[in-house]
C-alpha cells in the first residue's frame, strides 16, 4: 500500500491568464473565463443576474405549479358521502368582483408599461454614462418623467385594489373557508401579492440606488432585473385571473 | 430581486462578524452548513438512539427523558426523519462542500451571488431553530412522522404534538424550502456562468455534475413541497378542506368537508422522490471521484456517469407514486409508475458497474477517503436492490409500511449517503483546514461504521418480511410480532455501538481542526482545481491567478506521462483531452 | 488493507445471504388464495436479486484486492471506458428490471383491476382511532346508511360506526369488533376510515389496502384456510397504532353461518 508524503515536492505550472496565447478553450458554453472578471464586467453581471433571475423565477413557477394541480385535482375529486352512500363533489363556483379585478389588471399592465419605460430609460443612461462624463456634453434630456416613482405608486395601487377585493367577498360572505373555490381564490390572489409585494420593496431599494448615488451600471442591473421580475408578476396575474375564471 | 455586488478584487473581509458570522465567502458558509449538518445529525442519531431503546424496552425510566409515552414515542420519530433528510442530507453534501468545492472546481472565485448565499445559510440555521423549538411548546413535537400525512397532520385535535408543535414544523419546512430555492439559483447561475477558461461543461469533474443537477431537482422541487405545506398550514388553520374530508375526531365531527388526504399524498411525494435523489447524487459524484482518485484511474466511462446522473433527476420526477400504491390511487397509475421505477434503476445500476469498472485495473490507495468511497458503493448495491422488491405493487402488498421500507431507505439515505458525507469529509479536510486527519482513527471509525450499520439495517429486511410494520411503538400487542423481538434488540444493541463509534469520528474532526499535522497542497495528488491551489485556499480561491484548464477532470495513469496524474490546468497532453 | 477489505465485504455478503437463505425469519404463512402467486412472485425476484447481490458484492471486493497498489510495478490500464460494455450492460438491466416487473403484472391485475365477483361476501371495514369494525349486510345484502352525528363507541358496534337505525336497509347491519370469514368464498370488502388514514393489513392473506377518510375502497381477496389471523394497522394513525389490532377467524361457510345468524338474532 502506497503511503501518501504530505511534502510531495513536484512542482507544476501555475497557469496565469495570458489571454492571447492560450490555445482554444475546448467546447462551447461558459468555459471561456467570464468568471474571473466578474468584478469589473457590467455586461457579464447583467447577464449572470438575468440567468439568476430566470432560474428563479422557476422555482416560483413551480410554486404556482403545485398550486394549480392541487386546484384541478381537488376540483375533480369527489367524497364518499355516507349519508347518501354515494360519492359526490363539493366544488361551488364562486362569484368574483369581476370589474374590480379588470381594474386591477389594467392597473398591473399600466405599471408594466411603466416599468418597461424605466428600463429602457435607465439603460440608455448606462449607454450614454461614457459620453455624459466628457465636460461640456448635455444630451438636453434632464428632464426625466419620473417612470420608476410611477410603477411603485401603481404597485401600491394594486396592492390596495387586492385588499378591495378581499373586502369585497367579505361583504358577500365569502371567506377563505366558505368553500374549496373561494380557499383557492384567497390563497392565490395572497400568494400573488405577496410576490408583487416583494417586487414593491425591490422597486424602492432600486429608486433608493438613485438617491445613493450608486454607479449607474449597478443601478441599471437592479432596475432591469425588477423590471423582468414586475413583467413576470404581471403575467402570472393574468394566467390566475385566466385560472380562476376558467376552473371557476 | 437585487443583484450583489462581486468584491473579489477587493482585499479580503476584516472583523470577526465579517469573517466568520456574515461571511459572503462561499468556503465559510460551507463550512457553516458542515458544522450545522453536525450537529443536525448528532440530535438525529440521539433520538433514533431513544427510539431503538423504546422499541424494545418500552416501560424502561430512562436517564433524563424518564418513561417515554407511545405518542413521545412518534414525535421523537417525526423529528428524527425531519431533521435527518433536511439538516443534514439535504445540507451536508451540497450546502457544506458543494458550497465549499463548487466554485473551486470550475475555477472561480466565489458563487455567482455571495450575499443570497449567506442568506441561504442563514434561512436554514432559522429553521432549524423552529423546528428545535418543536420540542419546547405545549404538546411537543408533532407525532404525525416526517411524511405528515393528514387527516392526521391537518387536525388539532388527533394527538399531542399536533397542536403548535405541528405548526412549527411545517413552518420550519416552509422555511428551508426558501433556504434551498436560494441555494439551488446560486449552484444554477454559478455552473452555468462562473467556469474558467477552458472548463468546458464535459470536462467539469463528478462532483460538479452531481451538485448542479442536484440544484436543478431541488429547484424544481422545493416549490411543490412549499404549496403543499402552505395548503396544510390552511386546513389547520383557517378551516379550509384542501386535504381533509368529514372525519370524525375524538367523538367530535370537523367542520372540514370534500378535501382529499390523497392530494398531500401527491404533492408531498412530488417532492419527496426528487428529494432523495438530492440526497443520494452528490454522495455519488465524491464516490467517482475518489474512486477514481485512488484507484489512479480515470472514471470508467465518464460521459456515461454524466448521463446517469441526468437520467436519474429526469425520472425521478416521473416515480413518486410508487409510495402511494397502497394509497387507493388508481392501480393503472400505480402500475405506469412502478414501470417507470424499474427504469429508474437501469441508470443507477450504470453507475455501480462503472464504479466497478474504475477500480478494475487499478492501482488502488486504500486512504480513509477510499475506505469510505468503497463502502459507500458497497452500501448503495445493498440499499438499491431492495428497490426491485417495492417497485412491484404485486410485491409492495406486503412489504408497503414495513420494516422491509425502513431498511431499504436506511442503506440507501441513511448509510450510503452518509458514507458520501463521511468520505467528502476524510478527502477534502485536508483543503479546507490544512491539516491531515488521523488514519488510524479514520480506520476505526471506517470498520465500526460499516460493520455496524450493516448489523443494524439489513435484518431490518428480514423483519419487514415476517410483517413488522413501520411506526410501531412497540411489539406488545401483535402476537405474530412477539418473536421479532430478540432480532429487534440486536439491531439495537448494534446501534449504540455505532452510534458510540461516532464520537471517534468527531474525536478526529476537531483534534485535527486544531491540532492535526499540516497538509500539503496536494496530499492525494489528485487532478481537479482545487488541488491546484494553496491549503486552505485563499480568499479569491487563485491568488490572483486564474486558471486555466486544458485537461479532463481524471486523467490518472496516462501513458508515457511524467507521473501518473496529471491537473486539469497542467498543458494539454493528448489530442483530445475532454471526455 | 484490499484483503481485509475483501474478507469483510465478502463476509457480510456470505452472512446476509446464509440468513436470506435459511430464512428463521419469513413470510407469515401463506392463507389466501392470492398470495402463492405474491409468493412466488416474492421468491424470484428473491432469487435474482439475490444473485446480483452477491455477484456484485464479491466483485467489488475482489476487486479492491486484486488491483491493489503493490509498488511502482504495478500496471494500471488506462482506459475511459467502454462504449459496447455500457450499452450492453444497459440492456440487460433494462430487461431484468422490467421484465421483473411485467412478470408480477397479472397478480396485481387480477388483485386489483377486476371486482369482486358474484357471490362474494360484502363485509365493510371501518378503521378509526384505534380500532377496527366490521359490517355484514344482513339478509338484504344491503348495507344501510350512516351518520357521523350517531357515532357513539361506547353504546356498542353499530353505535361506534354511526348506523342510522332509521334506514330500512340498516336494519338486519351486523358490526362486529371480530371479522369472522368463510373459507373458500370470496370476501367483497369495502374500507372506510372515520377520522385519519389506516391500513387493514392481514400479513397471512398478503392483503394490505389504506383505509382513507372520504373513501370507500372496493377491494376482495379469498381465504382460503381455516384459522384465526391477525390485523395490524399499517399506516401511522396517532399514539394508538401499535395496538390498533384485530383478528380475522376463518371458519367453516357451516360455522359462519351459524355465528351470523346468531348476530342477526341478537339484534332482536
Amino acid at each position: 500500500m502506497s503511503t501518501v508524503t504530505p511534502n510531495l515536492a513536484v512542482k507544476y505550472p501555475r497557469t496565469r491568464d495570458t489571454g492571447g496565447g492560450d490555445p482554444p478553450s475546448y467546447g462551447g458554453g461558459n468555459g471561456d473565463g467570464h468568471g474571473n472578471h466578474g468584478a469589473s464586467d457590467y455586461g457579464d453581471r447583467l447577464r449572470r443576474a438575468r440567468l439568476g433571475l430566470v432560474i428563479g423565477l422557476t422555482a416560483v413557477i413551480m410554486l404556482f405549479v403545485g398550486f394549480t394541480s392541487a386546484l384541478l385535482v381537488r376540483k375533480g375529486l369527489p367524497t364518499f358521502d355516507q349519508q347518501t352512500n354515494t360519492y359526490s363533489r363539493d366544488w361551488v363556483p364562486i362569484n368574483l368582483p369581476w370589474i374590480l379585478l379588470l381594474v386591477n389588471t389594467a392597473v398591473l399592465l399600466v405599471s408594466s408599461a411603466t416599468m418597461e419605460f424605466a428600463r429602457r430609460d435607465i439603460t440608455r443612461q448606462a449607454a450614454l454614462a461614457p459620453v455624459k462624463s466628457i465636460p461640456g456634453v448635455s444630451l438636453g434630456d434632464e428632464q426625466r418623467f419620473p417612470w420608476l416613482g410611477s410603477t411603485v405608486i401603481l404597485g401600491f395601487g394594486f396592492l390596495a385594489g387586492q385588499f378591495l377585493v378581499w373586502r369585497v367577498l367579505h361583504e358577500r360572505h365569502t371567506f377563505v373557508n366558505s368553500n374549496p373555490s373561494s380557499s383557492f381564490a384567497y390563497l392565490l390572489f395572497a400568494t400573488h401579492a405577496a410576490h408583487l409585494a416583494g417586487g414593491v420593496i425591490a422597486l424602492v431599494w432600486a429608486a433608493a440606488t438613485a438617491l445613493l448615488r450608486r454607479p449607474v451600471e449597478s443601478r441599471r442591473i437592479v432596475i432591469d432585473i425588477a423590471a423582468w421580475y414586475w413583467h413576470f408578476m404581471a403575467l402570472l396575474w393574468i394566467y390566475i385571473v385566466t385560472l380562476l375564471l376558467i376552473a371557476r | 430581486m437585487a443583484t450583489s455586488e462581486i468584491v473579489h478584487a477587493h482585499a479580503a473581509p476584516q472583523g470577526f462578524i465579517r469573517k466568520y458570522i456574515f461571511s459572503l465567502d462561499h468556503k465559510v458558509i460551507g463550512i457553516q452548513y458542515f458544522f450545522l449538518a453536525l450537529t443536525a445529525v448528532w440530535v438525529g442519531m440521539i433520538l433514533s438512539l431513544l427510539m431503538r431503546i423504546h422499541m424494545i424496552w418500552p416501560n424502561a425510566d430512562l436517564p433524563i427523558v424518564g418513561h417515554i409515552q407511545p405518542e413521545t414515542y412518534l414525535s421523537i420519530l417525526t423529528m428524527h426523519g425531519t431533521i435527518m433528510v433536511f439538516f443534514v442530507l439535504t445540507t451536508a453534501p451540497q450546502g457544506g462542500f458543494g458550497n465549499y468545492f463548487l466554485p473551486i472546481q470550475i475555477g472561480a472565485p466565489d458563487m455567482a451571488f455571495p450575499v443570497l448565499n449567506m442568506l441561504s445559510f442563514w434561512t436554514t440555521f432559522v429553521a432549524f431553530v423552529v423546528i428545535l423549538a418543536a420540542f419546547f411548546v405545549t404538546g411537543g413535537a408533532p407525532l404525525h412522522g416526517w411524511t405528515g400525512y393528514p387527516p392526521l397532520s391537518a387536525i388539532q385535535s388527533t394527538g399531542p404534538g399536533e397542536g403548535l408543535g405541528a405548526d412549527l414544523w411545517i413552518t420550519s419546512i416552509a422555511i428551508f424550502c426558501a433556504a434551498s430555492l436560494m441555494g439551488a439559483l446560486n449552484f444554477i447561475t454559478t455552473t452555468l456562468d462562473l467556469r474558467a477558461k477552458g472548463m468546458s461543461m464535459f470536462r467539469m469533474p463528478l462532483t460538479v455534475w452531481s451538485w448542479f443537477i442536484t440544484a436543478i431537482l431541488g429547484l424544481l422541487a422545493f416549490g411543490v413541497l412549499l404549496s403543499a405545506g402552505i395548503l396544510l398550514l390552511m386546513d389547520r388553520n383557517l378551516g379550509t378542506s384542501f386535504y381533509v374530508p368529514l372525519v370524525v375526531v375524538n367523538g367530535q365531527i370537523m367542520l372540514h368537508k370534500g378535501g382529499s388526504p390523497l392530494l398531500w399524498q401527491h404533492l408531498f411525494w412530488f417532492f419527496g422522490h426528487p428529494e432523495v435523489y438530492i440526497a443520494i447524487l452528490p454522495g455519488m459524484g465524491v464516490a467517482s471521484q475518489l474512486l477514481s482518485t485512488f484507484s489512479r484511474k480515470p472514471i470508467f466511462g465518464y460521459k456515461a456517469m454524466v448521463y446517469a446522473m441526468l437520467a436519474i433527476g429526469f425520472l425521478g420526477f416521473m416515480v413518486w407514486g410508487h409510495h402511494m400504491f397502497m394509497s387507493g390511487m388508481s392501480p393503472y397509475s400505480a402500475f405506469a409508475f412502478s414501470i417507470l421505477t424499474m427504469g429508474i434503476g437501469v441508470p443507477s445500476a450504470i453507475k455501480t458497474f462503472n464504479w466497478l469498472g474504475t477500480i478494475w485495473g487499478g492501482r488502488v490507495r486504500f486512504h480513509s477517503p477510499m475506505l469510505f468511497a468503497v463502502g459507500f458503493v458497497s452500501l448503495f448495491v445493498s440499499g438499491g436492490l431492495s428497490g426491485p422488491f417495492l417497485a412491484q405493487p404485486t410485491l409492495d402488498i406486503p412489504l408497503h409500511d414495513t420494516a422491509f421500507v425502513v431498511g431499504h431507505f436506511h442503506l440507501i439515505m441513511g448509510v450510503a449517503a452518509i458514507f458520501g458525507i463521511f468520505a467528502a469529509t476524510y478527502y477534502w479536510v485536508p483543503k479546507m483546514f490544512g491539516r491531515m486527519m488521523n488514519e488510524t482513527l479514520g480506520r476505526v471509525h471506517f470498520w465500526f461504521t460499516l460493520i455496524g450499520t450493516y448489523a443494524i439495517f439489513m435484518p431490518m429486511h428480514y423483519l419487514g418480511m415476517a410483517g413488522q410494520p413501520r411506526r410501531y411503538s412497540q411489539f406488545t400487542e401483535v402476537a405474530y410480532l412477539q418473536h421479532l423481538i430478540p432480532l429487534n434488540k440486536f439491531i439495537t444493541y448494534c446501534a449504540v455501538i455505532t452510534i458510540a463509534a461516532q464520537v471517534v469520528f468527531v474525536i478526529n474532526l476537531f483534534w485535527t481542526i486544531f491540532k492535526g499535522p499540516k497538509a500539503s497542497d496536494n496530499p492525494w495528488e489528485a487532478t481537479t482545481l482545487e488541488w491546484t491551489t494553496a491549503t486552505p485556499p485563499p480568499h479569491d480561491n487563485f491568488g490572483g491567478h486564474t486558471p486555466v484548464v486544458h485537461n479532463g477532470p481524471y486523467e490518472y495513469g496516462v501513458p508515457g506521462a511524467a507521473r501518473d496524474y496529471i491537473m486539469q490546468n497542467d498543458p494539454a497532453t493528448s489530442p483530445n483531452p475532454a471526455h | 488493507m484490499g484483503l481485509a477489505l475483501l474478507a469483510v465485504i465478502w463476509l457480510i455478503t456470505f452472512v446476509s445471504t446464509y440468513f436470506f437463505i435459511w430464512h428463521p425469519w419469513w413470510l407469515p404463512t401463506a392463507a389466501s388464495a392470492a398470495a402463492a402467486g405474491i409468493d412466488r412472485q416474492f421468491t424470484f425476484t428473491y432469487i435474482v436479486m439475490g444473485v446480483v447481490f452477491v455477484l456484485a458484492q464479491c466483485s467489488l471486493g475482489l476487486f479492491v484486492w486484486k488491483y491493489r497498489d503493490r509498488g511502482s510495478a504495478t500496471p494500471v490500464s488506462y482506459s475511459h471506458g467502454n462504449t459496447k460494455m455500457e450499452i450492453a450492460w444497459t440492456i440487460l438491466t433494462a430487461v431484468l428490471f422490467v421484465g421483473l416487473n411485467l412478470m408480477g403484472r397479472p397478480i396485481w391485475a387480477a388483485e386489483r383491476f377486476q371486482p369482486a365477483g358474484d357471490g362474494a361476501l360484502p363485509v365493510e371495514v371501518t378503521g378509526m382511532q384505534f380500532a377496527w369494525y366490521f359490517r355484514y349486510a344482513g339478509p338484504d345484502g344491503k348495507f344501510g346508511l350512516t351518520n357521523p352525528k350517531l357515532m357513539d363507541p361506547s353504546a356498542g358496534s353499530e353505535a361506534a360506526i354511526g348506523l342510522d337505525t332509521s334506514d330500512p336497509a340498516a336494519k338486519d347491519d351486523v358490526v362486529t369488533g371480530t371479522m369472522v370469514l368463510p373459507v373458500n368464498r370470496q370476501v367483497d370488502l369495502t374500507l372506510r376510515a372515520v377520522d385519519v388514514i389506516h391500513s387493514f393489513f392481514i400479513p397471512n392473506m398478503r392483503f394490505k389496502q389504506d383505509a382513507v377518510p372520504g373513501l370507500a375502497i372496493k377491494m376482495h381477496f379469498t381465504p382460503t384456510q381455516i384459522g384465526d389471523y391477525e390485523i395490524a394497522c399499517a399506516e401511522l394513525c396517532g399514539l394508538g397504532h401499535y395496538k390498533m389490532h384485530g383478528m380475522v377467524k376463518v371458519v367453516s361457510p357451516e360455522d359462519f353461518d351459524k355465528w351470523l345468524a346468531a348476530r342477526e338474532a341478537e339484534k332482536q
